[in-house]
C-alpha cells in the first residue's frame, strides 16, 4: 500500500522512458552535460568509459571514467538527471562483468586490452559514430 | 484560515528542479480529512477550532462512542483524529472535506510537520546525547560507552552532588516533535500527496500533522 505510492512520484520524476539513454557497461560514451553559467547554459562533453551502473528507479546512477592529464577521473551521472542530455555510445567494449573496477588498477596499453571487438578509448578520439 | 491537514509519511525519495538539482523529499499522503466538529468561539467550547480526521477504521474495531461522533460528520470511525486551533472563526462546516487543495488556496510554500519520532529504547548517553565515550585502547576495560564523571561526591548536608537534569541514559525517542519551516515542494492533488524537503518525524506509515508554517509563508 505505500510502496505504490512513491512509485508514484519517483514515476513523474523520471525522465520518459524514450530519454532514457541506452548503453552498457564497457562503453565509451560521451555525455552531455548541461552546464549552467550564470544565465547562460551549454553544453559540455564528458567521454570515458562506463565503469558501473548502481542504484534502482530513480535512484540510478553511472560512472564514467577517463584519463585526464595522466590522472584517472571518475564522474558519476544521476541517470534521470535533467542534466544529462545525450550519451553517445561511442565504442562497445567487450566486458564479462558488470563493474569495472579493476580498471583503475590498469596502467598504459592494459587499460583497454578488455575491449575485444575494438579498441577502447584513445585520447580524444572524435569519430563520433551516432548511437 | 490556517491550511493543515493530517496524513501519513509514505517514504523519501527524490525529485529533480528544473534546474536539474536533486532535492530529497519526503512523500506524505494528507487527506482527504473530514472535518468531525467546529469549535466556535461564541459556542460551548469558547474558543476556535476544527478537528480534522484520517484514515479509516472498520466500525467493529470502533467504539460506538466514535461511530457517532464520525456520523454526525456523515463518515465512519476514523483512526487518526487532530484538532486545529483557529484565531479566527471557522468557515468550515461540519462533514467539510479538506484536501491537499487547501495548501494551494492558502498560497503555502512552508509548512511543519508534527509527527511522532522512531522509538530507540532505554539508550546509552552515546547515542542520546552524543557523549563521547571513553578511549578505545590505552588500558581502558569495560568501560568503552561510559560517560565518565557524573559529578563530585559531596558529602551529605553540603547540598546534592549530582545536579538535576544530568544527561544521562535512558529512554530515547517515540516523543512529539515538530519540523518547522519545511519546503513544500509540491502537491498531487490526485494521489492526495505532498511533497516536504527533507525529513519528517517517525516511521514511514507514521500519522503526522501538516500545517502551514506558523512564522514563514
Amino acid at each position: 500500500m505505500i510502496q505504490p505510492l512513491l512509485q508514484i512520484v519517483e514515476d513523474k520524476a523520471k525522465k520518459p522512458k524514450a530519454d532514457i539513454p541506452q548503453f552498457a557497461i564497457g562503453d565509451t560514451v560521451t555525455v552531455h552535460v548541461r552546464i549552467v553559467e550564470g544565465d547562460k547554459e551549454r553544453i559540455q562533453p564528458y567521454t570515458g568509459v562506463v565503469i558501473a551502473r548502481r542504484g534502482t528507479g530513480i535512484n540510478e546512477t553511472f560512472t564514467v571514467r577517463r584519463i585526464v592529464n595522466n590522472e584517472g577521473v571518475e564522474r558519476i551521472f544521476p541517470l534521470h538527471s535533467p542534466k544529462i542530455g545525450k550519451v553517445e555510445v561511442v565504442r562497445s567494449g567487450y566486458v564479462r562483468r558488470a563493474k569495472l573496477y579493476y580498471l583503475r588498477d590498469r596502467v598504459g596499453k592494459s587499460r583497454r586490452l578488455r575491449d575485444k571487438k575494438t579498441t577502447k578509448q584513445t585520447a580524444a578520439a572524435p569519430a563520433t559514430t551516432e548511437s | 484560515m490556517a491550511a493543515a491537514l493530517l496524513g501519513k509519511k509514505i517514504g523519501m525519495t527524490r525529485v529533480y528542479t528544473e534546474a536539474g538539482v536533486s532535492v530529497p523529499v519526503t512523500v506524505i499522503q494528507a487527506g482527504p480529512c473530514p472535518v468531525l466538529q467546529v469549535k466556535t468561539e461564541d459556542g460551548p467550547d469558547g474558543y476556535n477550532a476544527v478537528q480534522l480526521a484520517y484514515g479509516d477504521v472498520k466500525p467493529h474495531r470502533s467504539t460506538l462512542p466514535m461511530i457517532g461522533h464520525a456520523g454526525k460528520a456523515g463518515t465512519g470511525p476514523k483512526r487518526f483524529i487532530r484538532e486545529i486551533r483557529l484565531a479566527e472563526k471557522p468557515t468550515a462546516n461540519l462533514g467539510d472535506v479538506w484536501t491537499v487543495e487547501i495548501f494551494e488556496a492558502a498560497g503555502t510554500q512552508h509548512v511543519d510537520v508534527v509527527g511522532t519520532t522512531k522509538g530507540k529504547g532505554f539508550a546509552g548517553h552515546m547515542k542520546r546525547h552524543h557523549f563521547g565515550g571513553q578511549p578505545a585502547s590505552h588500558g581502558t576495560e569495560r568501560k568503552h560507552r561510559s560517560s565518565g564523571g557524573i559529578g563530585g561526591n559531596a558529602p551529605r548536608g553540603l547540598g546534592r552532588a549530582i545536579k538535576k537534569g544530568k544527561p544521562m541514559a535512558g529512554h530515547l525517542g517515540s516523543v512529539r516533535r515538530t519540523n518547522r519551516n519545511q519546503v513544500l515542494v509540491g502537491v498531487d492533488k490526485e494521489n492526495h500527496l505532498l511533497l516536504v524537503k527533507g525529513s519528517v518525524p517517525g516511521p514511514n506509515g507514521g500519522y503526522l500533522l501538516v500545517r502551514q508554517a506558523k512564522t514563514r509563508k
